[in-house]
């Protein structure tokens, strides 16, 4: 775990961190936490590594890698026994209650925590010793000495600019104390600083200085890193450049966006790389492009993509709780007006401003039921960073074939999660625009934008189609989308638009819209959506484990909610188990509303931290050895 | 064959109140499509919620009926993927100015080539009459249960603070003057407004067609009455910025044309400047294929669905292992 004041490079260094394990062929996982603000607050980067692949984050650290005081003193009780600290020298002889930042909340529990142990430390010096008897080792480094030493060599005397490097410091000391090969190392350092040679250097001659300082000084710490050398294509990124590599791939050409955490992130990263290669027949080549647009509010963003989907462009959206309950209202004209627009959301703390830079999954029922009355829609629910990926093009794919609004739930645990993956497969994406008509297909013939069908779905005609006019409105209108308020036409007009959500239900494949895991027998199912999986995953194998037989069902598409599969196959648990990140259980809910089927169990947390795979393997113990009270509110996280 | 009126009407029933300016808007829009012969297919029409916000269902184009105050965006969102379009954003005082205004504000900041047209009525007639962003302070219309204790926004100058590169005013009675300016608003090349002043026969029982042509003034000289309107180009005003070192000095003397009101009310082109890159050209910069193949013109897949969108580069950059 890498920890300081935000500012202070903590990502660049879990970054460097990140890649250079990539590099050597291990598996990543790094959870991203930090506060809302810019400069100054305490935020983290928790990263596991291994040599076999990682989906969830755990309670436990082995190595705490401090840039400040105040991270000793936050994460000093999640080290394990034989783990280690790095810090600086300086920092030990800082008094704990003099650190500035503390918020009251904190300080209570951090006193709360010492009465318990019957401890008193004045000191981080103090809390290490005490950490000691535990056998948490202190490796002290004096991060300023270091810094002077260096500074005739790489031509920097400003202390404020050598300072700046205390992340590359303490992260040399990271490799250096657990011997890891240098070599990717330095390669990380210099993709993550890119093009800016001056500051490559700089940063190599620190990290340098640091690997070389641990490996003489610091003896003793029982965890080794080492390289294996893979021949897998794999990748590290985060959940919204997932997400927005899916767009692009999915053939979204028009995203608007205004500016919020977490969901701000892919709307830059397409901005980044807004021009495109189109791969035509016979192996040529076009430019193509997908527009970003920074808009003036969440209103005109949802509005302005479809007035661009209208046009028969992909186009979407990406925002977060706020932003989303500013779109409602456009979500409905879409709606009613039978627009494929795709909305990517990515779901924190909430309500309010609630926890804008921190995990909240508690918005399921607002993306089912947002906007005044009713109209089809499909919500998706990715639950780890590739789905971020095939998700986000699938659907527009959805959002074509029934001319309805789709919303993509994401949450912050993936959005700023960074994972190491195996690279993926554009192959496996087939773009299907439904009923989506040329001027060919209608010369010479009346066109009715809402002609009234079996399945609900009209044929489409892209605004701007030669020769041709259509009208939309957000009234009810005829079949020629003019305003109507005639009863039988509005009896038929409302139903042909909500049988669409039947038809979808018959067509969309079961494998499209939920994932099974573990044993067809067990006696006990899981029901989870979004970044739980991971962590119920590693829970449900460590339990498989001890003996323990469950099943887990991951629900991707949570509406339209696959009824009858859910009947069948939590009909046969005796313990059904719903793990989710809200106060309320709202899948539970959902589930109960429609299928009549209750859950026995609750494992929820609403603390703003993502969910860990030793707390749920903990809940999901107790429950199995019937030790477990109906409803567990899960805690952890700094 | 050359279009006619014919050709840009519907079939839908105008139910507007019999006398209502929206009659006279509607003909000049009409009117100024046969002049220009632009095709229907070539042509959107975006409106928000209001009386204003019919006019698409009563012009054979494509016609989007939006949300009240949202036109803007979604005008621009179908501007901006298919750029060939004539897109035209009807709005009503209140819808664009009330609700709408953070959108009519921002759109300026941007110079996209759309033509906007403001209904100006200073009611909110569809809801019985309320008083819109543009009543004056102090005014009681008909409907009004006590005074407006809100001051009006003065659109023309809101226009010019905001980047609108053609401000122009006229009158919905006024069919020939208000088709000419509409023709000049599609013509600009870049982001037009025309604040179109129109009396509500039912609501506004203030700003009527009588008040407007002064018929409460009656010359002593003439006999006839003294009209309040007045034509910018009748008096030598010229709004048009040639050269950039004008920009400002013509800004001013828009600014200032636009706080005439009352006994004199300017109608015509009170700014224009054609020199400001276009929010398209803008974008062409940085994305040189932009123009010719927008959003709604590129291909996304093969004939058998296979993604052609390659992210190759991007996978690359990410790339941690197997190289």
């Amino acid at each position: 775990m890498a920890g300081g004041p935000q500012g202070s490079g903590v990502d660049s260094a879990a970054n460097i961190f990140g890649r250079a394990c990539c590099y050597g062929g291990l598996h990543v996982y790094g959870k991203r936490e930090y506060h809302s603000n810019i400069k100054g607050l305490h935020s983290y980067f928790h990263i596991r590594v291994s040599k076999k692949e990682v989906i969830a984050d755990v309670d436990r650290v082995d190595l705490l890698c401090a840039f400040d005081a105040e991270t000793v003193v936050r994460h000093i009780w999640e080290v394990a026994p034989s783990g280690g600290v790095i810090c600086d020298t300086e920092a030990l002889s800082t008094r704990i209650f003099d650190v500035p930042t503390w918020m009251p909340p904190f300080i209570e529990e951090f006193k709360k925590a010492l009465d318990s142990k019957g401890i008193m430390p004045v000191t981080v010096g103090d809390l290490l010793k005490e950490a000691q008897k535990n056998n948490v080792h202190t490796y002290a480094i004096p991060y300023i000495d270091l810094l002077k030493d260096i500074a005739p060599e790489i031509g920097e005397e400003k202390l404020s600019k050598l300072t700046r490097m205390i992340n590359v410091l303490a992260l040399g000391a990271s490799f250096g104390l657990v011997g890891y090969d240098k070599e990717p190392v330095e390669k990380a350092v210099r993709t993550i600083f890119g093009d800016r040679p001056k500051i490559i250097s700089m940063n190599l001659q620190a990290l340098d200085k640091a690997y070389e300082y641990a490996t003489q000084k610091f003896k003793g710490f029982d965890f080794r890193l080492e390289t294996i050398p893979t021949d897998e294509k794999r990748i590290f990124l985060q959940g919204t450049q997932a997400a927005a590599l899916g767009k692009l791939i999915g053939g979204c050409r028009l995203q608007t966006y205004y500016p919020i955490t977490p969901a701000a992130d892919e709307s830059e990263y397409l901005e980044e790389n807004e021009r495109l290669q189109l791969e035509q027949s016979a192996g040529k080549q076009a430019d193509g492009s997908i527009l970003i647009m920074q808009t003036e509010d969440e209103i005109s963003a949802i509005n302005m993509a479809s007035g661009a989907a209208l046009t028969g462009a992909r186009a979407a959206t990406a925002t977060s709780g706020p932003g989303f309950s500013l779109m409602v209202e456009g979500l409905g004209w879409a709606g009613n007006s039978e627009v494929p627009v795709v909305v990517t959301y990515y779901q924190r703390g909430a309500p309010a401003t609630g926890l804008p830079t921190r995990h909240g999954q508690s918005d399921l029922r607002f993306a089912l039921h947002a906007a005044h009355g009713e109209f089809p829609r499909i919500i998706l629910s990715s639950g780890d960073i590739e789905e971020c990926f095939y998700d986000a093009a699938q659907a527009f794919n959805y959002a074509e074939r029934y001319q309805t609004p789709v919303i993509h739930l994401i949450d912050k645990a993936l959005a700023n999660s960074n994972k190491s993956c195996r690279i993926f497969d554009p192959s496996l994406i087939k773009i299907e625009r439904g009923q989506l008509l040329t001027e060919n297909d209608v010369q010479g013939k009346k066109y009715k934008r809402y002609q009234i069908t079996e399945s609900g779905v009209s044929p489409r005609l892209p605004l701007g189609t030669p020769n041709m006019v259509f009208w939309n409105t957000g009234d009810e209108h005829d079949e020629t989308g003019h305003i109507t308020e005639e009863p039988m036409m509005r009896t038929r007009m409302y139903e042909k638009r909500m049988k669409k959500m039947e038809t979808a239900d018959k067509e969309i494949p079961m494998h499209e819209r939920v994932n099974f895991f573990g044993d067809l027998n067990a006696s006990a199912t899981v029901v989870s959506w979004g970044s739980p999986k991971g962590a119920v995953l590693e829970a449900m194998e460590r339990l498989r484990q001890e003996g323990y037989k469950m099943s887990f069902v991951q629900v991707r598409m949570p509406h339209p909610l696959p009824k009858e599969y859910m009947v069948e196959v939590l009909g046969k648990a005796e313990r059904k188990i719903i793990v989710e990140g809200n106060y309320t259980a709202q899948l539970a809910g959902i589930i109960a509303e429609q299928t009549g089927v209750n859950m026995d169990y609750f494992v929820l947390k609403w603390n703003g931290r993502p969910m860990s795979s030793d707390e749920v393997y903990e809940a999901l113990k107790l429950i199995m050895q019937d030790k477990a009270p109906k409803r567990q509110v899960l805690t952890y996280g700094t | 064959m050359a279009l006619k009126l014919t050709d840009y009407r519907t079939p839908v029933f105008v139910d507007w109140c019999p006398g209502c300016g929206d009659f006279g808007i509607l003909s000049a829009v009409q009117m100024a499509l046969v002049d220009m012969q632009l095709a229907p297919s070539r042509v959107a029409i975006f409106s928000g919620i209001g009386c204003h916000a019919k006019v698409p269902h009563f012009v054979n184009a494509y016609g989007i009926h939006t949300l009240h105050g949202r036109t803007l965006p979604f005008a621009i969102g179908a501007k901006l993927a298919q750029p060939d379009l004539e897109v035209i954003a009807v709005m009503g005082d209140g819808d664009g100015l009330g609700i709408g205004a953070g959108h009519f504000v921002n759109t300026g900041r941007r110079n996209i080539d759309l033509t906007v047209l403001i209904h100006d009525n200073g009611v909110y007639g569809l809801t019985k009459g309320q008083a819109s962003p543009t009543l004056k302070l102090g005014l009681r219309t008909k409907s009004l249960p006590k005074p407006n204790i809100n001051e009006g926004v003065n659109p023309i100058a809101l226009a010019l603070a905001a980047g609108y590169t053609f401000i122009a005013r006229s009158y919905a009675y006024d069919v020939r003057h208000l088709k000419d300016t509409i023709k000049k608003a599609i013509q600009h090349h870049g982001l037009a407004v025309v604040i179109i002043q129109q009396p509500c026969p039912t609501y506004n029982d203030i700003n009527t067609k009588e008040w407007y042509s002064g018929e409460d003034r009656i010359s002593p000289e003439t006999g006839k009455p003294v009209p309040r309107l007045y034509k910018l180009e009748d008096t030598g005003y010229d709004g048009v910025v040639r050269k950039a070192d004008e920009a400002f000095e013509k800004y001013v003397a828009a600014l200032t044309k636009a706080h005439e009101w009352g006994d004199k009310i300017p109608i015509g082109v009170f700014y224009q400047n054609e020199l400001v890159p276009t929010y398209e050209e803008r974008i062409s910069k940085r994305i040189p294929s932009y123009l010719h193949n927008p959003p709604a013109k590129q291909s996304i897949s093969d004939s058998e669905g296979k993604p052609i969108t390659s992210i190759q580069e991007m996978l690359k950059r990410l790339q941690v292992t197997g190289f």
